[in-house]
């Protein structure tokens, strides 16, 4: 029991953590597999896309509508825009504006959902007030209105979408954290005369992260769908930003005239397929993760 | 009174309250704006007395409570005041007359889509939650994840695709007018109806299988196991009645997100309802038409939540059979 | 239905062998019940009894031939009146179910269909095997609710579940059971969730009926007492095995097995009674409630000595809780005073100093829930010590060592999370905890009420020691009549939020009593076969007196 002794503990709290890991990476379903791996090559695609592009993100270096060749991957553009360079470029900013925005989200929503859960009172009531009101309207509606006042831009975006996402982060962290804010640990460290700061960072976070990791999971999905959708309808974000939801509305009357030779996919569906194959991994994971947190909870 | 009567009236008047606040936040949206709306429509060019005159024209120059009170008193008389497209020329156009014909085409689509959704989607659902675990289950789990996580788009081009542009069972484009006959908008409407059924047939049927198979786990459907009561027997006499809460709640729920869903399937299809309406007036930034569609929009989602709700009240025999 | 000379005791209704039960948790079977025999006769009842774990429910269960989902029975034969109910089709043992085998649940609130009447519901079995037409079914309802006591019978089968307490519905799911007059019926911790005053109503009513119909029974309780007065036989079960089996009296009166012994530990546990003058808490004339509405506490004035414990007993919603509530500054009190050593206390928990507030800890039932499962023993224990004696680093860590040393645990627990311990390991580290802070008064709230009965009296024991070495006292808030024999020094008896008596503890168990004192205390059962019988003769008597 001496100085030696803390670093002894993280010692065991690691190497436990990671034998945990490796344990249940190993029992991990084909399902998950496949949703980490491509989460991983995506996140490689975003992070290096200017080393792995071939070309730039919007040069135009070639003919409009040109077929896919060893010149051009998957062809080009209405402009002759390197469609695959587009594509990596697109995951970066695209999963780049999603990530942020659900981050952005989690700190407005998180912060105040586990405030409002631990202090109550008229607080509380009005911030759950609003936000009913908030959720009474569909995102994207509200989206579009605000998009409408406020004016296309990504800054805008992300503004818009974060404040609209957070409402139901709160609603999460809030349901959530009323659940540990009645356990009597809490209760005894009020007793104890520990103030807000400790209830809240020591007593009641660190049991409420498990949910909110999975929910952030499902979150930056949909905002990254509704970022998608925006972008496509043509207010979300705006060219020449490479996006793939854009991307799928410049390219969309490709498709009665498939002139591709080779992969034989019309090119709106590159784009497209991007957008399915990332949210489709993240849910996969995240329902793996889901059902070994719950343990049997179909059984009970 | 009654408590089911009390418990009714008061979420009816919670609802009301909702949708005022709603109206508030639309309204206030407006108001919002940086820069303000005559240099948006008359661009950075307009002189302060062109900018003077067109807020005159609108009536931004007054109060904005007096503005909303104004606003929803028309509205509640039908008038939703009129585009902004028009001002500059000579012909006003009424927003009510854009929206009017939009609105019966998105709903034709919606009650399409919700006819053959809703019972599809139960009958999948309660499938899947008898025989849970086994294969089926399996896949309608994998594939309804599969289209939940796809976005609506890429499923509507996808269904173009094949069953448009390759079989032609359907036309690319779904354009409709008052001259098309009923047949004729069925066909036509039809594969962003299907579009739309896929989507949330993968959304309801997994929840109507979550609601289930809570209720069968309940300690009173092992009792009536025990009490030698068959499964189907079962099923109906012990589950049913309280099932019609979860049940109501979950076709709110995505009868709620057809709303929204229409909006992206309506601009794949070219079909003229009022999710495109609204796209193109936020593109033009013609607030009275976003405001009206946003209105209808957000009613609509408030309206069936709160139907669910109410059918979870009256069907609750805690407040039928009070103590 | 059968003629009733077939219902003689002595035939073997009911044989088990070899039963082996598997249950599932993460995706591995792991065995619940390792090998067990039975052997009920026609007209008997059995008693099942074992602590948490031991397979009880699980065997009552499968002696219907039924696992629960997430269970599997792997090994042995059960065979019902000549009937292999293992090899049984689903469509032969659903004939048996509920007409010739009957189940009562322990919670009756969850185990009625909501969205049905009682009458409805206690008919089903019968009219739908057409054992009985509805008509004669529905009479024969309101006869069986009628033995079973319950009030008003020709009208409270029109009742839903909600609308009746919850000692009634336990009563109506023994007439539901009763409706075809099965050969057997399995009881299954059917007064566990019950007061004791409510629970021997029920007991009564159900020994009775079943005597009335010479049914066999299963009766399944962790409650040795309980099940001395409904049972002929009972075998004692441990983690999935037989450890003992006799009939009830030569088991109360000589148990083979030392483990046996355990199950009645707390009630040989007995402290010496000390009184003392030396008033370190006194609570004066208090009234409390909940949104301002219902008063919870009503005029309540307890004195605690220092050194002492104190035991508040009472049953559900006597306001026994809301009194320590009230205590620590949670629910400040809307009149009165609480003096602290010879103070007056602030009322509010923001309003006391860091000082107070150490001085008042508080220890609760359930350590699964006070213990955060996010943090080490190491931070748990040590944070009162950083938090109100500033001792950091090494010193703490010593400190938190002879803490663990105190509660007699290994200090290599230090670094262990509490989901690593069990149950009686997790309240000792609550404990230790409490003791951190170096307290005058420890509130302990049904501290031992959510432990197996030999766990109990190792933290009593433990507890007493304590007191001896630290002169701390206890407020000690319990349900539990041998519990409070086995740690008072005084005893406050509360009643529907007012405080019935209070007195040295012999004196408050010992005759006269008030009423209510009375009627409590007669509540509790005993270790003696005669008792509930003994005890309605004599509440007859009363009443005929009356």
């Amino acid at each position: 029991m001496t100085a030696q002794a803390p670093n002894l503990r993280s010692v065991r709290a690691r190497r436990s953590f990671l034998e945990s890991a490796r344990r249940t990476l190993a029992t991990a379903p084909w399902s998950a597999w496949f949703g980490m791996i491509v989460i991983v090559i995506y996140v490689i695609a975003a992070v290096f896309a200017p080393w792995l592009a071939p070309y730039g993100e919007s040069d135009v270096v070639g003919k409009a509508y040109q077929p896919s060749g060893p010149e051009f991957w998957l062809g080009t553009d209405q402009i002759g825009r390197d469609l695959l360079s587009r594509l990596i470029y697109g995951a970066r900013n695209t999963i780049g504006i999603a990530f942020l925005t659900t981050m952005l989200s989690f700190a407005i929503g998180g912060t105040l959902g586990v405030l409002t859960a631990h202090r109550r009172g008229w607080l509380d009531q009005l911030v759950s007030r609003v936000v009913d009101a908030f959720l009474a309207i569909p995102v994207l509606i509200f989206a579009l209105m605000l998009l409408a006042v406020a004016g296309k831009s990504i800054i805008n975006l992300i503004l818009i979408l974060a404040l609209l996402d957070s409402t139901r982060v709160f609603r999460l962290a809030r349901a959530t954290a009323l659940n540990v804010v009645v356990m009597d640990y809490v209760e005894a460290a009020k007793l104890r005369g520990e103030g807000m700061g400790w209830i809240i960072f020591k007593e009641v976070l660190p049991n409420i992260l498990p949910p909110l990791i999975t929910e952030f999971g499902l979150r930056f999905c949909f905002v990254f769908l509704t970022i998608a959708a925006l972008s496509f309808l043509g207010v979300g974000i705006q060219p020449p930003t490479a996006d793939w939801g854009s991307m799928v509305a410049e390219s969309k009357t490709l498709i009665t005239f498939p002139v591709r030779t080779f992969p034989w996919i019309p090119a709106p569906f590159y784009p497209a397929i991007a957008i399915a194959l990332l949210t489709v991994a993240i849910n996969f994971v995240v329902d793996w993760f889901l059902h070994k947190t719950s343990g049997l909870r179909d059984e009970k | 009174m009654h408590p089911v009567l009390k418990t009714v009236l008061q979420r009816l008047g919670l609802g009301l309250l909702t949708l005022f606040v709603v109206s508030v936040l639309i309204f206030a949206s407006l108001e919002m704006l940086p820069g303000g709306f005559a240099e948006a429509i008359l661009g950075q060019g307009a002189t302060p007395e062109t900018v003077a005159a067109f807020n005159k024209q609108i009536g931004l120059d007054r109060p904005a409570a007096v503005r909303y009170v104004e606003w929803i008193w028309n509205i509640l008389h039908g008038d939703f005041g009129y585009s902004y497209a028009g001002m500059g020329g000579s012909i006003k156009r009424s927003v009510s007359d854009l929206i009017a014909p939009r609105l019966y085409n998105t709903f034709f689509l919606a009650i399409m889509t919700a006819i053959v959704a809703v019972p599809l989607s139960l009958f999948l659902g309660i499938m899947a939650a008898l025989y849970r675990n086994s294969w089926y289950d399996r896949t309608v789990n994998a594939v309804t994840l599969t289209t939940i996580a796809t976005p609506e788009f890429f499923i509507a081009y996808l269904l173009m695709f094949f069953l448009a542009i390759k079989a032609k069972w359907f036309p690319t484009l779904s354009t409709v007018s008052e001259s098309t006959t009923l047949l004729e908008h069925l066909w036509r409407a039809g594969l962003p109806a299907i579009t739309l059924t896929l989507v949330i047939v993968a959304h309801m049927m997994r929840m109507t299988r979550a609601a289930l198979i809570n209720l069968l786990a309940s300690p009173y459907m092992e009792m009536a196991q025990l009490k030698g009561v068959p499964r189907r027997e079962a099923i109906v006499k012990h589950a049913l009645p309280n099932a019609w809460a979860p049940i109501a709640t979950v076709i709110a729920f995505n009868l709620a997100y057809l709303v929204v869903g229409v909006v992206v399937v309506e601009v794949v299809f070219v079909y003229p309802g009022i999710g495109q309406l609204m796209v193109d007036a936020v593109s033009s930034r013609d607030m009275p038409v976003v405001q009206a569609c946003a209105l209808i929009f957000a009613a609509t989602y408030i309206l069936l939540n709160l139907s669910a709700d109410v059918v979870s009240i009256i069907t609750n025999p805690r407040l039928l059979h009070p103590k | 239905m059968k003629s009733d000379t077939q219902r003689v005791k002595g035939e073997a209704l009911l044989e088990i062998r070899g039963l082996k039960i598997e249950g599932n948790s993460d995706g591995v079977w792991h065995p619940i019940v390792k090998g067990v025999d039975l052997t009920l006769k026609r007209g008997e009842v059995l008693g099942l009894i074992g602590e948490s774990g031991a397979g009880k429910s699980t065997i009552g269960l499968a002696a219907m031939g039924f696992a629960r989902p997430g269970c599997r029975i792997v090994d042995g034969t059960i065979m019902f009146d000549g009937i292999d109910l293992r090899a049984a089709s689903e469509a032969e043992k659903r004939h048996l179910w509920g007409a010739r085998i009957a189940y009562v649940a322990q919670s009756a609130a969850a185990a009625f269909n909501p969205a049905h009447r009682l009458i409805d519901q206690t008919v089903e079995t019968a009219v739908r095997d057409g054992i009985r037409t509805r008509d004669q079914a529905v009479a024969d309802s309101v006869d069986l609710y009628r033995r079973l006591q319950l009030p008003n019978p020709e009208h409270i089968g029109d009742r839903f579940p909600h609308q009746v307490s919850g000692g009634q519905l336990q009563r109506a799911m023994t007439a539901m059971a009763m409706s075809c007059r099965p050969d057997l019926i399995i009881f299954d911790e059917p007064t566990t969730a019950l007061d004791v005053t409510t629970q021997v109503e029920v007991l009564a009513a159900m020994r009775n009926i079943v005597e009335q119909f010479h049914t066999a029974a299963i009766y399944i309780t962790h409650d040795l007492a309980v099940v001395a007065q409904m049972a002929d036989r009972i075998m004692v079960l441990r983690h999935g095995l037989e450890v003992e089996e006799a009939p009830t009296r030569e088991m109360l009166k000589e148990p083979k097995q030392d483990y046996t012994k355990t199950l009645w530990a707390v009630r040989s546990l007995v402290k010496e009674e000390s009184i003392s003058d030396d008033v370190t808490l006194s609570v004066r004339n208090v009234d409390a409630s909940y949104s301002g509405v219902v008063k919870v506490l009503d005029n309540v004035t307890v004195c605690l000595p220092r050194g002492r414990t104190v035991a508040v007993v009472g049953e559900s919603g006597s306001g026994k809780s809301t009194l320590a509530r009230a205590i620590t500054g949670l629910l400040p009190p809307s009149k009165g005073e609480i003096q602290f050593n010879g103070k007056v206390l602030p009322k509010a928990l923001k309003d006391r100093d860091k000082d107070t507030l150490r001085r008042i800890q508080m220890i609760y039932q359930s350590a699964d829930t006070s213990l955060n499962p996010r943090q080490t023993i190491r931070d748990i224990i040590g944070r009162p010590l950083e938090f109100y004696h500033g001792v950091k680093g090494a010193a703490r860590d010593r400190r938190v060592a002879e803490l663990l040393d105190a509660i007699e645990l290994d200090e290599s627990y230090i670094d262990r999370l509490p989901t690593e311990l069990s149950g009686g390991q997790k309240q000792r580290i609550s404990i230790a905890r409490a003791l951190a802070a170096q307290p005058d008064i420890i509130i302990c709230d049904e501290v031992t009420s959510a432990l197996d009965q030999i766990v109990q009296e190792e933290i009593l024991t433990l507890l007493m020691k304590l007191q001896k070495e630290t002169n701390v006292s206890y407020l000690f808030i319990t349900h539990d009549i041998a519990t409070v024999r086995a740690i008072s020094d005084e005893i406050v008896v509360m009643h529907q939020g007012k405080v019935v008596q209070q007195g040295p503890k012999t004196q408050v168990l010992n005759p006269p009593h008030p009423p209510y004192t009375e009627l409590l205390l007669s509540s509790v059962p005993q270790m003696d076969p005669d008792w509930l019988t003994n005890l309605l003769a004599d509440r007859a008597r009363a009443k005929v007196k009356a």
